[in-house]
């Protein structure tokens, strides 16, 4: 036997497939954003906003879920693109993963393309998706402790949403508590407080999303 | 941190590996763990072991583990200091300008192959 050595990052596999999605989505002109959140933040009820909103944008959602296809199913009735993943028991999407689904959903004359990552604010920071902009949604009633508790997130993401502000009232979330405990993780984080419901907050994300594609497509 | 997906990964890197250097078996693999990695090295283990035996090359593999020590810099007084014991929070100056230097990272330094 012999040693050999190789100082490679252990989701090296994973790192090459990312990779490889990029430069394609990058020849294809589509801005591939990966949604990130815990389970009930919101995340369906912000792109369905979006879709609604931008009309003049063409939008693709890769739905990734354990188990059906309620989300998938809703996105499409608001005349988006959607394709259902199933990760089958899986908690987080890899680049492969995501790579299949790009495939499978036919859909290259669109825009913006949304990964809307399996609900779960620990593994889905930890693989690259080949995804070119990481967003992050935390939602009012989840608490503006949340930094604290799972930073990795917080530090890899682009941009963090900060949802269900209609409901600011009911609860005891601190907010600028809350963007500083971010910033402190994260400098460079551009951070959006919404809500999907009422509208509040959802031009100036918007308008980030289209300013991150024309930087994209540039 | 999910143990099985970066196994899983691994596995694949490490089959490739042997496809270009013409290896037919891995007697092992050292790994190298950050502290605050989140990787729970006990369950790392018994993953490797469910998970080997899925790929020829690698089945009579040992997992090695080392641990890489988490420093965290402090901006301010220009320190660095032990991530695990203090935190976010610089034990010399008490400041919150700090960053994680090493620590979290996972690496496959090296294989014993033929």
């Amino acid at each position: 036997m012999r040693t050999i050595k190789l100082n490679a990052s252990v989701t090296a596999s994973n790192d090459l497939d990312a990779q490889a999605l990029r430069s394609r989505m990058k020849e294809k002109g589509v801005l591939l954003v990966n949604i990130m959140s815990s389970a009930g933040s919101g995340k369906t009820t912000l792109l369905s906003k979006v879709i609604t909103d931008l009309k003049d944008t063409k939008i693709a959602v890769l739905e990734a879920d354990i188990e059906s296809c309620v989300d998938a199913e809703h996105i499409e009735s608001l005349g988006a693109k959607a394709i259902q993943v199933h990760t089958s028991g899986m908690c987080h999407m890899d680049a492969g993963m995501t790579a299949a689904a790009v495939e499978a959903i036919k859909a290259d004359n669109v825009d913006l393309m949304f990964l809307e990552n399996v609900g779960n604010l620990i593994c889905p920071a930890e693989y690259d998706t080949g995804s070119s902009l990481n967003v992050m949604i935390l939602s009012v009633p989840e608490g503006d402790d949340k930094p604290l508790k799972y930073p990795l997130m917080f530090s890899k993401s682009d941009a963090l949403v900060i949802s269900k502000m209609d409901t600011l009232s009911y609860f005891t979330f601190d907010l600028d508590k809350c963007v500083s405990r971010v910033k402190a993780l994260n400098p460079d984080i551009k951070i959006f407080p919404v809500s999907a419901k009422t509208g509040e907050g959802m031009d100036e994300f918007e308008k980030y999303l289209k300013a991150c594609l024309k930087d994209w497509r540039a | 941190m999910h143990e099985m997906g970066i196994i899983i990964h691994l596995a694949k890197t490490l089959d490739q590996t042997a496809q270009e250097q013409n290896l037919t078996k891995i007697g092992s693999v050292t790994l190298q763990v950050g502290e605050v990695s989140g990787i729970v090295t006990d369950l790392f283990v018994e993953c490797w072991d469910y998970f080997k035996k899925k790929h020829e090359v690698l089945k009579d593999s040992v997992l090695k583990l080392e641990t890489i020590p988490a420093v965290t810099w402090c901006n301010n007084c220009k320190t660095n200091y032990e991530t695990v014991k203090y935190g976010k929070t610089c034990p010399h100056c008490g400041s919150g300008e700090t960053w994680l230097v090493k620590g979290n990272e996972c690496v496959i330094k090296e294989i014993e192959a033929e």
